[in-house]
C-alpha cells in the first residue's frame, strides 16, 4: 500500500512536471521544487480528491501570514504529509 | 449584454446556491467592435469570450453564494474546447456546476450552448478572496445589480 508521501509525490510529478527524483520528504514545495501558487492549487485539488479531504489551504495561508505558523509547517513535504494524515484520521474518527 | 464592458450575463434562468448550479441566458449583440476585428466580414464570438461568459456564470454563482462579500476570479483553465462558431445575435444558454469545493478555490464544469448544441465547454478553477478594497466591493455590487433586476430567480 502506498504511503502518503508516495501518493503526494506522484500527484506533484503528474500535475507540475517536477521530476520524481527531486521530490524528497525534506523538499520545500515552493523553494525547492519551484511550484508556484497556482500549481499548488492544482496539487491541493488532486490531493483533496485522492484522500477525500478538504485541505484547509486558506487557513494555513492565514496562519503563516499572521506568524502563527511557519511556511515550513505546511509546505515542506514531510510536514504536508503529516497534515494530510491528520485530516484523513479526523475524517475517519467517530 | 455589453460585450465591450465584459458585462456578459443578461439573466439568471436557474440558480441553486447550495447545490452549486446556475443557468444563465445572454444574447450577443448584432454589432460590436469585437466582431469588427474577429473577423472582418466574418464576425464570430472569440473563444476567449466564450470562456469568459462561462467563467462569469460560475463566478456569479459563487459571488452570490458568498453573499457578495468575496471577490471571485478565474485562477486557471484545466480544460477548454471550442466546438462551434457562434455568430452575432446568438442566444447563449450558459451553465455552470461547482464540482469541487476547495479551501479558497473551487472547480467548475461549464458549458455554453446555442440552439441546443454545445458550442464550448470548460473545466475551470475559480479563486475566492477578500476584495482588494471596499470600493471594489461596492462597485462590483452596483455593476451586477442589473442581473438580479432582470431575473425571475432570486437566491
Amino acid at each position: 500500500m502506498s504511503s502518503t508521501f508516495d501518493i503526494v509525490a506522484k500527484v506533484i510529478t503528474e500535475t507540475s512536471d517536477v521530476p520524481m527524483q527531486n521530490i524528497k520528504p525534506d523538499a520545500h514545495a515552493i523553494d525547492d521544487l519551484g511550484i508556484d501558487s497556482l500549481d499548488f492549487l492544482d496539487i491541493v485539488f488532486a490531493l483533496d480528491k485522492k484522500f477525500g479531504i478538504k485541505i484547509p489551504l486558506e487557513a494555513w495561508t492565514q496562519e503563516v501570514n499572521q506568524g502563527k505558523a511557519s511556511v515550513e509547517d505546511y509546505f515542506v513535504l514531510k510536514n504536508l504529509c503529516a497534515r494530510i494524515d491528520e485530516l484523513v484520521a479526523a475524517k475517519s474518527a467517530p | 449584454m455589453r460585450l465591450e464592458y465584459f458585462e456578459l450575463l443578461d439573466r439568471i434562468e436557474e440558480m441553486d446556491l447550495e447545490g452549486g448550479t446556475i443557468r444563465i441566458a445572454s444574447t450577443l449583440p448584432e454589432t460590436s467592435p469585437v466582431f469588427d476585428g474577429h473577423f472582418p466580414s466574418f464576425p464570430i464570438l472569440p473563444g476567449v469570450l466564450m470562456l469568459e461568459v462561462m467563467n462569469q456564470s460560475a463566478g456569479y454563482l459563487l459571488y452570490r453564494r458568498f453573499k457578495r462579500e468575496r471577490f471571485v476570479f478565474l485562477g486557471g483553465v484545466k480544460r477548454a474546447k471550442f466546438r462551434r462558431m457562434v455568430k452575432p445575435g446568438a442566444k447563449l444558454d450558459v451553465r455552470a456546476k461547482i464540482t469541487h469545493d476547495g479551501s479558497g478555490f473551487f472547480v467548475a464544469e461549464t458549458s455554453l450552448k446555442v440552439d441546443g448544441e454545445t458550442a464550448a465547454d470548460a473545466e475551470i478553477i475559480l479563486i475566492v478572496q477578500d476584495f482588494p478594497t471596499p470600493e471594489a466591493k461596492t462597485a462590483l455590487a452596483e455593476r451586477t445589480d442589473y442581473i438580479e433586476a432582470a431575473s425571475s430567480v432570486t437566491a
